[in-house]
C-alpha cells in the first residue's frame, strides 16, 4: 500500500519532471539548430505540404506494403492498440482529465481488454521480427531492445492489474504505474522521442519537397 | 602532406547538421523500411545497403556533438568516435550504392529525408579525403578544363558546325539579351549531339530567342555529385556569372538530372542570393510551349512506348505531368511502367555512381529493378529525359540482352515537328 | 472482577435460547469461512469458555470504533457476547475514573497475567516523538501500551488508527503517530482496520480466539483473511457496470440514479480489502457504495493520503500540473542553453571550414 502511494505520489512527480524537462529540452535542442534560408525560386509552398505530410506519411506506398508487411501491419496494430488502451480506457481518461481538464467517452472495458491482448501479441511479433529480419537485426542496438521492454511492461502490468491476476492489487497497480514512470523517464533519451519528433521530421520532409513542387 | 584530414571532415560534418537532420536522427526507430525502397538492397538482399545505415558516421557526429545525452556519453567515454577507417568503409555505401535518388526519403514512416542527409554526409567524405577517385578526377577536369569529361569549347564548336550543317539552322552563341540560355551536358555533347539540333528546331518553331554561352555551356556539376559545396559553387558561379552578364531571362537545364538539381535548387543557396534569371528544365519549357500552342507536331510515334522518370526530375523537382503531356501530344501508344512518376525506380547510375567502374557489378545487379519494370510493360521503345539515365539503362539493357531502343524526349519531339515553311 | 461462570451459562441467564446460540455459532462459522462441520466444535468451545479479561486501551482515537461496536439497535447475540467479555478497562464505557480506573487495569493485568487480551484503538505518538502529545494519567501512550501488553495473550488493534496509524498519521503527522504493530513486536497482533470496522468482524475475531485459543489466519498486513481477504471491487454488486464501462459522473446524474459504478467519483474499491460489500453495515442494511458514495478505502494504510476521496484511483496524488509547469520552464531553460551551445559549435565548425579545391583533392 505504501508502495502504491509512493508511485502515485512522489515517484510520479519525479517522472513527470524528468519527462517534461527531457522532452522540452530535446525539442529545443533540435529546433534551434535551424535551417539555412532558401534563395532558390520555390515551385510550391512549404507550410501546406509540410502539414499535409504529417498525415499523408501514415499511408504507405503499395510496394512497401508488400515488402514490409510484418513491420507495417505489426507497427500499425501496436500503435493503434496503444492509442486505444491509453486514451480510451476510463481510468486513464480520468487521469488525463485531472491533469489537463479535458475528458471524452471511453470504450467498454472488455473491448479495451481485447485490444490490449492484441497489442501485446503485436509487440512480441515485432520483437521476434526485429531479431530475425536481416535489416532490422543489423540496425538494432541495445537501445532498441530496452525501448521495447519499457514499452511492453506498462501494457503487460496494466493488463495484469485490470484482471487482478497478481495479488494484492495495490502491488500490481503500483508496478503498472512504476513501469509507466520508467517509460516516461526513458523516453526523452531514446528513439521513443519519435513520439514528438515525428511531427517535426514529417513536416520538414513535406516542406522540403513541397517547395520543390513535388506532389506526393 | 595532404590537407584533407579526418579533423577537417569532422568539422564539415558538424557544419552540415541542421534542424531537419537533428529531427530525422531523433525520429528514426530502426524499422528498416527504407531498405525496402532502395534498389541496391532490394536487388542484392544485403542489409549493409540499408539507407539510414549509410548515415551512421553523420549520426554519431550529431549525437556526440549536438545532443546533451550524447555529449554526456562522450564525457564518460561511452561513445565511439568516427575514424578514417570507418569513413573509408563508408565510401562504397555513400557513393557506389547510393544515387541520392530519394526513394527512401519517400518511404520512411517518420518522414526522414535520407537522400538529403547523404548529400550532406558527402561533404565530410570529401574534406577528409574519402571521396572516390573517379569523382575526384571528374571534379578536377570540370574545374580545370570546364567539363568533367574534358570537353572544351572548341569541341563544342565542332559539334555546332555539324548541327548547323544538318539542320540548316544557326546556333546562336553569346548573344546579349537573348531570352533563353540552354545548358548542355558533356554527355549530350559527346554522345547525343542530336539534342542541340533538336533545341534549334524547336526554338525556331516556337519563335523564342536563345543563345549558348561559350564560357558557360556545361551543365554537369561534378561538385554536386562528389558532394562538395565549394566545388559545386565554383561550377555554378560560372553559369550564373555568364547568364547574368548576358542578361538572359531563363537558363534552361538540359536532359540531365543532377545538373538540373544543381543549377535549379542548390545554386542560389550556394551563392547566398536569388538569381537574376529563372531556371527551367527543358521539359518544363517544352510543356509550357505546348500549352501555349507554340509547339506543333504533324506526325506521331506509333510504337508502344514507356517513360523512365529521372529521379532528379520527377521525385526531386516535381516534373511529372509535363513529360506525359508532351508524350500525349507526340505518341499514340504510351503506357506507364508500374511504379512510375515520383515512385519510379532509379536507373542506378545517378549521383556520380555511374563513374565508379569498380562497382559496375553492383549497378548491373541493381538494374534488376528497371528490368522488372520494363518486362512488365514490354515496350518497343523507352523514352527518357536524362542523358545519364540513358547511358546507364543502355548498359543495363545490353548486359541483360534486352533489345529496347532508348530515345530522348526532346529529340523525339523535334523529329516530329511540323515542318516550318520558312526554314532557311 | 472476573466471574467464574461460563459463556453458555451467561447467555442462558440472559434468556438466549439454545437455538439462538446455535444460530450465532453457525453465523460465526460461515463468516469465518469455516465448514459447517465446525459448528458443533464452535458451540462446544463457546459453551465452556470462561469470561476472558479484556483491557481496552484508547489512545489517539475518535471513539468511533467503540461507537460502531457498541451501537446495537436491537439486542443481538453479538452484543451479548460483547457484554460477556470482562471488559476490565475502557475509557468510554467504564464507570470508574481516575486512579480507581488505573488501579482496576493493573489488578486485571496482575490477576490474568499471560491470559488477557489487549484491544487498542487509536494510534500512539511514536517512541521518537514528544510523549506529551497524548497521555493518560500523566503517562505517555507509548509507555502505557508497552507496559500493558507485557502480560497479554494477544493484541487486537481495532480501527485503522491502531492498525496503521490512521487519521493522526495523515500528512503532516504532527504527533509522530505510529501503528501499534510498529512498536509491539513480541506479542501476536491482529489488525482489524476500518474507519470504523464492521461490528461483526470484531466479534468474529474474538469468537475465533475463544474457540481455538489463537488468532485467525492473517494477511500480509496482519488482517484476518476471513474478513479482509477479498477486495471491495471483487464483491461489489455494481461491478458489472464497471466492466461494461457505465459510470456515474456526478452524484445526481442519470448514472448515479441508475446505480452505476462510482469509480469516476473516487471509489477506492479496487484497492480496498474489507467485508463491507458482503457483510454490510447496520445489521446488513447497506454500505457506502450501495447508498451511492464511493468507498473511501478506510481499511487500508494511509488511506487519508491516497489522493482525494472524490478523485479516481488512477489520478496521481501529487500536483502534476504544477510540477509539469515548472518542468516546462526548466526544460526550456536547458533546451535554450543547449540550443545556443549547438549554434555556437556549428558556427565554429563553419568558421573552421577550409575551401575545398580540386588541387587539394588531387593531393589526397
Amino acid at each position: 500500500m505504501d508502495f502504491l502511494l509512493w508511485v502515485r505520489g512522489p515517484a510520479f512527480n519525479v517522472a513527470v519532471a524528468i519527462f517534461v524537462i527531457g522532452v522540452v529540452a530535446r525539442l529545443l535542442e533540435i529546433l534551434l539548430l535551424g535551417r539555412a534560408p532558401s534563395h532558390s525560386e520555390p515551385k510550391g509552398s512549404q507550410v501546406g505540404p509540410g502539414i499535409a505530410e504529417i498525415f499523408k506519411r501514415s499511408v504507405p506506398l503499395p510496394d512497401i506494403v508488400k515488402r514490409g508487411a510484418v513491420t507495417l501491419v505489426g507497427g500499425y496494430i501496436f500503435h493503434i492498440g496503444l492509442f486505444i488502451t491509453i486514451f480510451l480506457f476510463v481510468p486513464h481518461i480520468e487521469f488525463i482529465n485531472s491533469v489537463f481538464g479535458v475528458r471524452w467517452p471511453g470504450l467498454p472495458n472488455p473491448v479495451v481488454d481485447a485490444v490490449t491482448v492484441v497489442t501485446m501479441v503485436a509487440l512480441v511479433v515485432l520483437l521476434v521480427h526485429r531479431i530475425r529480419q536481416p535489416v532490422k537485426r543489423m540496425l538494432s542496438t541495445s537501445e532498441d531492445y530496452l525501448t521495447w521492454l519499457v514499452t511492453f511492461l506498462p501494457i503487460l502490468t496494466g493488463w495484469l492489474a485490470y484482471h487482478r491476476i497478481v495479488n494484492p492489487y495495490p502491488l500490481v497497480l503500483g508496478l503498472h504505474i512504476l513501469s509507466v514512470e520508467l517509460l516516461m523517464v526513458v523516453l526523452p533519451f531514446t528513439k521513443l522521442m519519435h513520439t514528438f519528433t515525428v511531427f517535426i521530421s514529417r513536416w520538414y520532409n513535406g516542406a522540403i519537397y513541397g517547395r520543390r513542387g513535388v506532389q506526393s | 602532406m595532404s590537407s584533407l584530414t579526418l579533423e577537417r571532415g569532422l568539422y564539415d560534418l558538424k557544419a552540415a547538421i541542421d534542424a531537419p537532420i537533428a529531427s530525422f536522427f531523433s525520429s528514426c526507430v530502426h524499422c528498416g523500411l527504407c531498405a525496402e525502397a532502395c534498389l541496391f538492397y532490394v536487388e542484392t538482399g544485403d542489409p549493409k545497403y540499408t539507407p539510414i545505415r549509410k548515415l551512421e558516421p553523420l549520426r554519431r557526429v550529431w549525437e556526440q556533438e549536438y545532443t546533451l545525452f550524447g555529449k554526456l556519453k562522450k564525457l564518460v567515454g561511452l561513445s565511439k568516435a568516427v575514424t578514417d577507417d570507418e569513413l573509408e568503409e563508408w565510401k562504397e555505401l555513400l557513393y557506389a550504392s547510393c544515387t541520392m535518388c530519394g526513394r527512401c526519403s519517400q518511404v520512411c514512416p517518420v518522414g526522414n529525408d535520407i537522400a538529403y542527409m547523404v548529400k550532406k554526409a558527402r561533404e565530410g567524405m570529401v574534406s577528409s579525403g574519402h571521396a572516390p577517385a573517379p569523382l575526384v578526377g571528374a571534379a578536377t577536369r570540370a574545374v580545370k578544363i570546364g567539363s568533367p569529361m574534358g570537353v572544351k569549347w572548341p569541341a563544342v564548336q565542332n559539334q555546332i558546325k555539324h548541327v548547323e550543317a544538318d539542320t540548316g539552322l544557326k546556333i546562336p552563341v553569346d548573344v546579349q539579351g537573348a531570352e533563353y540560355m540552354p545548358l548542355l551536358s558533356s554527355m549530350e555533347i559527346i554522345n547525343f549531339p542530336e539534342y542541340l539540333g533538336a533545341l534549334a528546331k524547336i526554338f525556331k518553331q516556337a519563335g523564342i530567342t536563345w543563345t549558348l554561352a561559350s564560357k558557360a555551356f556545361e551543365a554537369t556539376n561534378a561538385g554536386h555529385q562528389i558532394g562538395s559545396s565549394d566545388i559545386e559553387r565554383e561550377l555554378v558561379v560560372r553559369v550564373v556569372d555568364e547568364a547574368e552578364r548576358l542578361g538572359v531571362k531563363f537558363v534552361i537545364g538540359p536532359e540531365c538530372g543532377h545538373a538540373f538539381n544543381a543549377i535549379r535548387w542548390d545554386g542560389p543557396e550556394l551563392i547566398g542570393r536569388p538569381y537574376k534569371f529563372r531556371v527551367l528544365h527543358i521539359i518544363e519549357l517544352l510543356d509550357q510551349l505546348r500549352a501555349e500552342g507554340r509547339l506543333k507536331v504533324d506526325s506521331k510515334v506509333t510504337e508502344r512506348l514507356t517513360f523512365h522518370d529521372p529521379c532528379n526530375m520527377a521525385r526531386k523537382s516535381g516534373i511529372v505531368n509535363e513529360q506525359r503531356n508532351l508524350l500525349g501530344m507526340v505518341a499514340t501508344n504510351f503506357v506507364d511502367m508500374p511504379d512510375n512518376g515520383i515512385h519510379n525506380w532509379c536507373c542506378g547510375g545517378g549521383g556520380g555512381a555511374n563513374s565508379m567502374e569498380e562497382y559496375e557489378h553492383l549497378r548491373l545487379k541493381a538494374f534488376g529493378r528497371k528490368r522488372w519494370q520494363l518486362e512488365s510493360v514490354e515496350p518497343e521503345l523507352l523514352v527518357t529525359a536524362c542523358a545519364n539515365c540513358r547511358l546507364t539503362i543502355e548498359e543495363g539493357l545490353e548486359h541483360y540482352k534486352m533489345e529496347i531502343p532508348i530515345a530522348g524526349l526532346t529529340e523525339m519531339i523535334a523529329e516530329h515537328l511540323k515542318e516550318d515553311e520558312s526554314a532557311a | 472482577m472476573v466471574d467464574s461462570i461460563t459463556l453458555g451459562e451467561s447467555l442462558r441467564r440472559q434468556g438466549v435460547s439454545r437455538r439462538g446460540f446455535m444460530k450465532f455459532c453457525a453465523a460465526t462459522a460461515s463468516m469465518m469461512a469455516l465448514p459447517p462441520s465446525m459448528v458443533p466444535a464452535i458451540a462446544a468451545s463457546l459453551e465452556k469458555a470462561r469470561r476472558p479479561s479484556v483491557i481496552w486501551l484508547s489512545f489517539q482515537e475518535c471513539t468511533g470504533c467503540t461507537e460502531s461496536l457498541t451501537r446495537s439497535h436491537a439486542p443481538t447475540v453479538e452484543g451479548l457476547i460483547f457484554d460477556f467479555i470482562s471488559l476490565d478497562y475502557h475509557h468510554t464505557l467504564q464507570a470508574a475514573a481516575g486512579d480507581q480506573a488505573e488501579a482496576a487495569r493493573e489488578a486485571a493485568m496482575h490477576e490474568n497475567a499471560g491470559k488477557y487480551i489487549v484491544v487498542v484503538d487509536g494510534s500512539i505518538p511514536g517512541p521518537n516523538s514528544n510523549p506529551g502529545y497524548s497521555t493518560i494519567a500523566g503517562i505517555s501512550n507509548y509507555d502505557t501500551l508497552m507496559e500493558t501488553v507485557k502480560g497479554a495473550a494477544a493484541v487486537v488493534a481495532v480501527g485503522t488508527c491502531a492498525a496503521f496509524g490512521g487519521l493522526p498519521k495523515a500528512d503532516p503527522n504532527p504527533t509522530g503517530a505510529v501503528a501499534i504493530q510498529s512498536v509491539v513486536k513480541d506479542k501476536p497482533v491482529v489488525n482489524v482496520p476500518g474507519c470504523p470496522p464492521i461490528p461483526t468482524v470484531i466479534t468474529g475475531v474474538l469468537a475465533h480466539f475463544l474457540t481455538f485459543g489463537k488468532l485467525p489466519e492473517l494477511d500480509h498486513l496482519g488482517r484476518p483473511v476471513a474478513f479482509y481477504g477479498q477486495s471491495i471491487h471483487d464483491r461489489c454488486y455494481r461491478r458489472p457496470f464497471y466492466d461494461k464501462g457505465l459510470f456515474a459522473e456526478t452524484f445526481d446524474d442519470e448514472g448515479a440514479r441508475k446505480g452505476w459504478c462510482l469509480y469516476r467519483l473516487g471509489c477506492k474499491g479496487p484497492m480496498t480489502y474489507n467485508a463491507c460489500a458482503t457483510a454490510k453495515w447496520n445489521l446488513g442494511t447497506s454500505w457506502p457504495v450501495e447508498s451511492g458514495h464511493g468507498c473511501l478505502g478506510c481499511s487500508e494504510p494511509n488511506f487519508w493520503d491516497a489522493g482525494g476521496f472524490y478523485q479516481a484511483l488512477s489520478i496521481p496524488t501529487s500536483n502534476v500540473t504544477r510540477t509539469a509547469a515548472a518542468a516546462v520552464a526548466a526544460g526550456a531553460a536547458i533546451g535554450i542553453a543547449a540550443g545556443i551551445a549547438n549554434k555556437v559549435k556549428k558556427s565554429g565548425a563553419k568558421a573552421k571550414h577550409q575551401t575545398v579545391t580540386v588541387d587539394q583533392l588531387g593531393e589526397g
